[in-house]
């Protein structure tokens, strides 16, 4: 038999799978890491894209996230999915926007904040429409 | 004694208010009822990530993130989690009494010089902060009964920042703890820095993360992450309480009216009474001198 390893995926609103699986593939931000039964402990940030739990053969399942966190244990991964829109610049914009609700401040908000924002939602569209490419071929494959 | 007609007049208004009670119960209850649906949903994320921070204890990292090490407490930060609307019993009240106790026992230990930073969450919260007064350095309102996390991270990020550049050094959160559909329990708990729990403290042999890309990047995502999920958590949990406070605070108003109505029927019925023994007798007695 082969070896399996424990997969939990989470978002704050819901779980979204658990089970055993032989390979889970997940974009970190420094590339596509695959991880299987045994890997050393791992931690790393994930950015926007798709996350391949591979159950046996020709048995995948693929999730898309839109960023979050990955841990690594010997026989565990854990997947925390993000549900907002993160950024740094769109985190910094709603600190501000806090404050300004506190002080009661009516500012125009910044032209930067906007942008920094419609880029974070391009490359989360960019990851979606891969990972739809991506299901298409597996369906015509099939 | 108020004459018949006073008495119909109070009767009808207290039936009116009556039934806006009742209904505002029965939209408490399946609100109440959606709310634990997401508090329960909320609940794996919170689980995984604890289990992560414990794994994160248990390991023997080269490098310390400053939310896990203690420091000097100079100044305290607090969230304060309220409901946006009232008529919802003693809740927030409660919440504010308890609140209140701690940031007075806070203030004589870091001295009275210093103002211990606010954060307040939904409306109450915010207007008792302002009648109060204190330094309330962000708050957000109006998240409604299906809140998510992005209405919160402007305001973590703000508490976040004031700890990273030491203007406080622990940070508190004040929020009602949902024990049953009867009970809720305000409750104080230290967000920063983290301390583990007891069994995280198990000496294994020693072994420590991959970071990738580097140690304190990633610790600074996940343990924002952490402490983002348990403010989501008590915000949510808040939620569960404010609907069931509501319900059971309605009900007892229901009944109070229902009471009231009774004995007001009394008064009117032995008023109405009165009058027609006194027009008898009135009769009676007229009849008698002719």
């Amino acid at each position: 038999m082969t070896m399996t390893i424990h997969v939990d995926i989470v978002s704050a609103e819901a779980e979204i799978f658990s089970g055993l699986a032989e390979v889970v593939y997940a974009p970190a931000v420094q590339g596509e890491v695959g991880v299987m039964p045994r890997h050393t402990p791992f931690l790393s940030p994930l950015k926007p894209g798709e996350v391949r739990v591979h159950l046996g053969p020709n048995q995948e399942e693929s999730f898309y996230i839109s960023g979050g966190m990955l841990e690594v244990q010997p026989h565990l991964v854990t997947v925390l999915a993000d549900t907002a829109l993160r950024a740094k610049d769109i985190d910094e914009a709603a600190a501000l926007e806090a404050k300004q609700r506190a002080e009661k401040m009516l500012a125009d908000r910044n032209a930067e904040i906007d942008y920094s924002r419609a880029h974070a939602e391009l490359a989360e569209a960019m990851a979606q429409l891969q990972a739809l490419d991506r299901l298409r071929k597996i369906k015509q494959v099939r | 004694m108020a004459s018949g007609k006073e008495i119909r007049t109070k009767i009808a208004s207290i039936k009116n208010t009556q039934k806006i009670t009742r209904a505002m119960e029965m939209v408490a209850a399946s609100k109440m009822r959606k709310a634990q649906d997401r508090m329960q949903k909320s609940r794996p994320y919170a689980e995984k990530i604890n289990r992560v921070i414990g794994h994160l204890a248990q390991a023997h990292p080269e490098y310390k993130h400053a939310y896990m090490l203690d420091r000097e407490v100079k100044n305290v930060g607090v969230i304060v989690i309220s409901s946006d609307r009232g008529l919802c019993g003693g809740l927030n009240t409660n919440l504010f009494k308890t609140a209140l106790t701690s940031l007075r026992k806070w203030q004589q230990e870091i001295g009275t010089d210093r103002k211990i930073n606010i954060c307040t969450v939904g409306s109450k919260a915010a207007g008792f902060f302002r009648r109060y007064g204190g330094n309330v350095v962000a708050q957000a309102t109006h998240l409604g009964d299906n809140p998510t996390l992005e209405d919160l991270i402007g305001l973590i990020k703000v508490m976040l920042d004031a700890y990273n550049d030491g203007e406080i050094d622990k940070l508190f959160l004040v929020s009602n703890d949902f024990v049953n559909t009867m009970t809720q329990k305000p409750e104080v708990k230290q967000l920063l820095p983290i301390q583990p729990t007891e069994q995280d403290k198990q000496e294994t042999h020693h072994w420590d993360y991959l970071y990738e890309p580097s140690a304190p990047e990633v610790l600074e995502m996940l343990l924002m992450r952490y402490i983002e999920s348990l403010i989501y958590q008590g915000l949510v949990e808040n939620i569960a309480c404010e609907q069931a406070a509501r319900m059971v605070a309605m009900k007892s108003a229901s009944d109070n009216a229902g009471n009231l109505i009774e004995e007001l029927q009394l008064a009117y019925n032995k008023a109405r009474q009165a009058a027609i023994t006194q027009e008898i007798s009135e009769i009676v007695g007229g009849a008698a001198a002719v």
